[in-house]
Formats: C-alpha cells, sequence, structure tokens
C-alpha cells in the first residue's frame, strides 16, 4: 500500500506517494528527475549515490525512501547558488581536475563536505581514510585528494 | 526487492504491538544489512516495521561506572561522543572502524548486534567488555547472547532497547581488515575488567567467541609477552578466498598482542 512521503529537497518541500520498497536514490531520480544523484554499484559500497540527509552523508541506494520522512536532503542540484556560482568544493573539483568521466564526482563532492564538516583542517591521510566509502574508477584520487585539501583553505 | 508493508513505530511497545499483529515482520533499525538483504530478495518480510522515529532508543549516558547506548544510536554518534571516548576510548574507535562514514551515518549498534554478523565488530565489544543487552523484555548478559552464525539468544519481537558497557581498566581493539571490503578478517578486544581479563575475537569464527587461554596468561601478566607459545587452534575458524583457517588463528595471536601493547599505551 503506497505511503505518502513528505520532505524538503534541496529547501523545497516535496511530497508524494510512495510504494514502502521505493529506495531513496530511485525516489530522487525517477519521481523527482534529480538525475545527479548516481547508481553506481547498488549495494552501498562505491558512494556515487551519496546525499546528506538533515546535514550528514548517507547512501541513498541503501535505504527505504519513507526512512527520510520529515527529513532534509540536499544533493548535488542543490549545492550551487541561485545565480550559478559553485560551491567552494565543486569550484575546488574543477580547478584541481578532481573529474575524469565525471561519474562519482557528485557523491565524492557530498562526502568531502561531510568531511570538512567533522574535519576541517583534515591532513591528506585523513582524507583518503575519511573517503573510502566512495570509490572513482578513473582512479583519480590524487586530484581529488587535492581538490579537497584547497576547498579546506578556501 | 519484493513489497511489503511498512509500519512507523512509536514506541518500544507500539513497534513489540505491531511485530506481534504480524505473520512475518522484520523491525528496521538503520537497514544497513537488512535493505541490502532485501534488495538481493535474501530477505523478504510481508511488514517492515521503522525503529527511527523513536526517541527514546537512541542517546548516550554515562553513569555509575556504565556507558549506556540506546540501540538506535548510530556508528557516527558513538565514535564521535566525547563522553564515550572519555570511558572507553576503545569503544568510540571500534565504532569508528566500522565501514566508511556513510554507512556510520546510518548503521546502528542495535542492528548491528541483533544481526549477529560473524565478521561485525561490535559483538566483539559486547562479549570482550561483558556487556548487557537490554531489551523490550530483560537483560541479557553478554555470555549469553551470541548463540551463533547469525544468531542470538533474541526471541522473535525482542527489542533491544540498548546496550550497558561497564567501564573498563583497559581495552583495546585491533583488526585485520580484508583489504577490499574493510570486514573485519580477524578483530580481537582485550579488556581488563573488574571480572578480569577478557579476549573476544570477531571474523574468525562463525560467531564472536572467547579465548580462555590467552585469558588466563592475560590475567597473571597484562603484557604482549604473556601471550607467546599460546597456540590458537585453527579447527573452528572459517575458510574463504580470503584467508584459510591457519592464517586466520595466526592473525588473531597477532592482533591480540597488538591489542595488548595498544592497551598498555593508550
Amino acid at each position: 500500500m503506497p505511503v505518502r512521503l513528505s520532505l524538503t529537497v534541496n529547501g523545497k518541500p516535496v511530497s508524494a506517494d510512495v510504494e514502502p520498497r521505493t529506495l531513496l536514490v530511485d525516489f530522487i531520480r525517477d519521481t523527482l528527475r534529480l538525475t545527479g544523484t548516481h547508481i553506481g554499484c547498488d549495494t552501498a559500497q562505491c558512494g556515487a549515490c551519496t546525499i546528506h540527509m538533515n546535514g550528514v552523508a548517507v547512501k541513498c541506494c541503501n535505504m527505504l525512501a519513507l526512512q527520510a520522512q520529515g527529513a532534509t536532503i540536499l544533493t548535488i542540484e542543490g549545492l550551487a547558488m541561485a545565480d550559478g556560482t559553485m560551491h567552494p568544493m565543486q569550484a575546488a573539483f574543477r580547478d584541481h581536475h578532481g573529474l575524469q568521466c565525471g561519474f562519482c564526482t557528485p557523491g565524492m563532492v557530498l562526502s568531502a563536505i561531510d568531511l570538512l564538516r567533522r574535519h576541517p583542517h583534515p591532513s591528506e591521510e585523513q582524507i583518503r581514510a575519511e573517503l573510502d566509502g566512495n570509490l572513482c574508477r578513473c582512479t583519480g584520487y590524487h586530484n581529488i585528494v587535492k581538490a579537497v585539501q584547497a576547498a579546506a583553505k578556501a | 526487492m519484493h513489497a511489503f508493508n511498512y509500519h512507523k513505530a512509536t514506541s518500544v511497545a507500539d513497534a513489540a504491538a505491531k511485530f506481534a499483529a504480524s505473520d512475518e515482520a522484520r523491525l528496521l533499525a538503520g537497514g544497513q544489512t537488512l535493505i541490502a538483504a532485501m534488495k538481493m530478495r535474501l530477505s523478504a518480510p510481508a511488514d517492515v516495521i521503522d525503529l527511527g522515529g523513536i526517541a527514546e532508543l537512541r542517546g548516550v549516558k554515562v553513569e555509575g561506572g556504565n556507558v549506556t547506548i540506546g540501540a538506535m544510536t548510530t556508528h557516527a554518534a558513538v565514535a564521535a561522543s566525547k563522553e564515550i571516548t572519555r570511558a572507553i576510548p576503545a569503544l568510540a574507535a571500534l565504532a569508528a572502524s566500522i565501514g566508511d562514514p556513510m554507512v556510520r551515518n546510518m548503521g546502528t549498534i542495535g542492528g548491528s548486534v541483533a544481526n549477529n554478523d560473524p565478521a561485525a565488530d561490535y559483538p566483539a565489544a559486547v562479549l570482550g567488555l561483558d556487556a548487557t543487552v537490554i531489551t523490550s523484555k530483560r537483560k541479557i548478559a553478554a555470555d549469553r547472547f551470541f548463540t551463533g552464525m547469525y544468531e542470538t539468544a533474541l526471541e522473535p519481537g525482542e527489542i533491544i532497547t540498548s546496550l550497558s558497557f561497564p567501564i573498563p581498566k583497559r581495552a583495546s581493539y585491533m583488526k585485520f581488515k580484508n583489504p577490499a571490503s574493510r570486514y573485519a578478517m580477524v578483530g580481537v578486544l582485550v579488556a581488563q575488567t573488574a571480572g578480569g581479563v577478557r579476549v573476544a575475537v570477531t571474523g574468525a569464527g562463525t560467531c564472536v567467541f572467547r579465548l580462555a587461554d590467552m585469558e588466563k596468561a592475560l590475567g597473571k601478566s597484562f603484557t604482549p609477552d604473556a601471550l607467546q607459545g599460546i597456540k590458537v587452534s585453527a579447527s573452528d575458524l572459517n575458510t574463504d578466498i580470503h584467508a584459510s583457517a591457519e592464517y586466520r588463528a595466526h592473525l588473531v595471536a597477532v592482533m591480540a598482542r597488538r591489542a595488548v601493547a595498544q592497551a598498555l599505551s593508550g
């Protein structure tokens, strides 16, 4: 039986009836059409589906949409300012070539923002350890680490 | 994932009542194991009862020589808790070593303990620190709680509400991570408690277990050297593509010595 789901996504209130088995990632991509949140491994390993729920990073391929009932969600589409000015982490990824194919990038950026929330001045070792839930199949890790270091100073 | 009916519990009593009313229900904590199992159709309950909205199941309390942690407290909250880091630093460090940051933001201590995955970290803490599992029905000592692979003393519909850890004199947890999954290939928690030294091993066998020989030796002398010469039997340990039983037995000894050394230095 469908259940009413109400939450806030990128600052806007959203409501919809969902089947209980709907994953949050499918709700975000298929219902809200916010396709910047990617499905990579679909098994909570690669981190391409990382979003923020109530201010902390989570993997939305491994949770029900209904687990986000009443929550405040931030996806990659909600990061830049209304005039298109990028979030400092997005700008740092661009400046330091922190992406190659770009598939892992939305998840990497959102994980990295959560990382700086917890560790505002991370060491390189800390950045690498804290990003262990995000896989880049282009293996572009060096520039991703550089981007996070730059964003920490921005 | 197969279809199911979703129920949001408002209290522990409400969750228990909803569970009793179903023929085939599963309790949803953080869902980091259950949702994955349901996606693979390894688990296909008719009813899912979400414990996520029950405020009474969250939080940390330190009093009377015990650290009590609500069942729905996330790994991230345990890892970041200043109170836990002060009282039992090994427990906060163990929580910080589970999965990755996103998994730690969802996964809960109660869910992990109830699931009793053979390679989970928390069972080593519960057994090694001689914790008490507090449920909707009773209190269960750690020694009686873990009964086999993915099996516990919990009855159907019995809900873990909190875990109470006596503050040890010293403790440390050392794990040898699988290089790909980061799960514990072997994890050893060593603790000097009021009731004596305890050594709990996860990842190596089908279920967390204690090592009496090591506990006895460390009871006489709490030093890494006291463990020299103690043979760990490989007979009941796991063999898989990652490690043979013999290698796991070797790792148990190494991790135990490192844990004692770390406990002494911390």
